[in-house]
């Protein structure tokens, strides 16, 4: 068996890369026995490292499978998959697998494990010394923002869905993966729960740098948490890929369209930073009416709106520094997309 | 079933109470002086059951759970080998004794296959359910997380079923208990000795005696027995599983 030193030479290098791989998935498609139609056709992407992507669609159209082609829970039929350049179809499913993090909807912690044991399942699978172990999984509980010594010897039972996938996420993390793959993490969880959840991992995120594949029906999920989203629609067929920002101001078709729903120019809003807009100089009628430069222009926005205001000021640590009205935010929602185009030209 | 054939001795004995003319009285100081005289025998009966119930049990654990994941994801087998095993508790166990008998001779021998063949049913049955039971989700992610079939069943599937294949070997144990007394039939060992001895003498004086010996002597194995159980259970099983 010649390929058992190949593959864990590429596994290796693979288990090295921390921050984040290129993923290439080339015309693969998965053809079930019996089916007349395949469940997912000719889809090919390129996964630049550390890019989290999203794949929205409605639920049987594919994406799950698609997804779950890259760790090989599911072969694809034809086509290829390469993470940083090495064909995954040619090593060990088993081994692959425990270089791809995975998070699933119904989280799927072991009931009998404790959640330090739950997080140690990979890192015990590889190898690790006990020592390493302990102190990655106190680590890890500590990045999804438990305590350790509240939380490390329980068991899942004990913990609330929110608090379940968060130990369900730093499981995933805890051999370091440089791909994660999330099968609609925080679907099962409540509004408020949900995005918490959402910000906490995009925080995580900034942090780690993964390249990740994140599976979700809810588009707003999509534009929050991207780097890119693509638009699937049946057979897992790409109607659009492209930033949250692009897909908004222009989607590429009805069906597009069709998924943004209502209110496209306000979802746009919350993309864009209040510095993104024309600001001109402080509002002393109003000095009380103030948004962070942080903020989004859907938050100055909402300021306008709440206060009866003409202008907003904007504040640098607490510091007014300038105002915007609405028409500067008129003008930045006007200027988002060409603006982009000229950037890429 | 053993119980149910003692049990009728009792009402039979009140029967002739009813009468007022007694056959074979029930004297305390007379059972008393019964169990000193014959003490080391009921230990050494005692012994013998208890033995030859947790031989069988075993057997039938190992043969049950290895049964029960050879078919849990096969459908026509499992059927089959359920149905069987449910057709197989119905044969009472004093004509299974007497098929088995010329056969296997008597005394231990057809006993354990006896008291295995009952056992099987329970323990398959809770073997199949508790691995069916462990939920997709479990299995999905042990798998998504780079673990192999043989693994996930031992680390995974086992752990998860075990409280409820344990629950299945506690029925084995408690049917086996009592078919073990039936079994002195065939010479088996046991308490069952006392109970046939109680059966083919009466009306004579220890009558009475013997099969009261027998039958309490199984009832309180039967309960020290599933006590001993409870407890195997209670610390093999992961905290994380108790209700």
């Amino acid at each position: 068996m010649p390929d058992i030193t190949t593959n864990t030479g590429v596994l290796t290098s693979l288990a090295a890369q921390q921050g984040g791989v290129d993923i290439v998935l080339d015309h693969i498609t998965k053809q079930y026995p019996g089916q007349q139609r395949p469940a997912v056709e000719d889809f090919s992407m390129r996964v630049e490292p550390g890019e989290l992507i999203m794949f929205v669609g409605p639920s049987g159209c594919g994406k799950t499978t698609t997804m779950k082609m890259i760790n090989r829970i599911i072969e694809p039929t034809s086509g290829s998959i390469r993470i940083n350049g090495d064909d995954v179809l040619s090593l060990d499913g088993n081994e692959l697998r425990r270089h791809i993090g995975y998070v699933i909807q119904q989280i799927g912690l072991f009931p009998h494990f404790t959640i330090a044991e739950n997080i140690a399942i990979v890192p015990k699978l590889l190898g690790w010394s006990k020592a390493r172990i302990a102190e990655r999984v106190d680590e890890l509980l500590r990045t999804v923002q438990l305590d350790p010594g509240t939380f490390a010897q329980r068991y899942p039972r004990q913990l609330s869905g929110g608090q379940q996938q968060r130990v369900g996420v730093a499981r995933a993390l805890a051999a370091d993966p440089p791909v994660m793959l999330m099968d609609e993490p925080f679907g099962a969880t409540d509004p408020i729960t949900r995005e918490k959840l959402q910000a906490e991992f995009l925080r995580i995120q900034a942090d780690i740098g993964k390249t990740i594949i994140f599976v979700t029906h809810d588009f707003e999920e999509a534009i929050r948490m991207g780097d890119r989203i693509a638009v699937l629609s049946d057979r897992s067929q790409i109607e659009q890929f492209d930033t949250p920002a692009r897909i908004l101001a222009e989607p590429a078709n009805d069906y597009v369209r069709s998924f943004i729903g209502e209110g496209a120019a306000l979802k746009r809003l919350a993309l864009i930073p209040v510095t993104d807009a024309r600001i001109g100089s402080a509002d002393a009628a109003a000095p009380a009416v103030t948004v962070d430069e942080h903020s989004s222009l859907r938050e100055a926005l909402d300021t306008l709106v709440l206060t009866g205001a003409a202008r907003v000021n904007v504040t640098r640590a607490g510091a007014v520094v300038g105002s915007i009205d609405q028409a500067a935010i008129s003008a930045a929602l006007g200027s988002e997309g060409p603006a982009r185009r000229a950037e890429e030209a | 079933m053993a119980t149910k054939a003692t049990v009728s001795l009792i009402p039979g004995t009140g029967l002739n109470d009813e009468t007022g003319a007694l056959l074979t009285g029930f004297n305390w100081e007379d059972l008393m002086a019964f169990l000193t005289r014959r003490a080391d025998d009921i230990l050494e009966l005692t012994r013998d059951h208890l033995v030859v119930v947790v031989v069988s049990v075993v057997l039938a654990a190992i043969i049950g759970i290895g049964l029960g994941i050879l078919v849990r994801n096969r459908r026509i087998a499992r059927t089959t080998v359920l149905t069987a095993a449910a057709v197989a508790i119905t044969i009472p166990s004093l004509a299974l004794l007497a098929l088995l008998s010329p056969v296997l001779g008597l005394g231990w021998l057809p006993t354990v296959v006896a008291l295995v063949f009952y056992s099987l049913l329970p323990v398959v049955r809770n073997t199949v359910v508790g691995l069916r039971e462990v939920p997709v989700s479990v299995l999905e992610s042990a798998r998504g997380m780079g673990l192999g079939p043989t693994r996930i069943l031992f680390t995974v599937q086992l752990p998860i079923a075990w409280p409820v294949i344990m629950t299945g070997i506690r029925v084995a144990a408690q049917l086996t208990v009592g078919i073990a007394a039936i079994a002195a039939y065939v010479a088996g060992p046991g308490l069952g000795e006392y109970i046939f001895k109680g059966l083919s003498s009466l009306g004579s004086k220890n009558a009475l005696n013997y099969a009261l010996t027998g039958t309490v002597a199984v009832i309180i194995l039967a309960l020290v027995l599933d006590g001993i159980l409870v407890l195997v259970a209670r610390l093999t099983t992961s905290r994380g599983l108790r209700a």
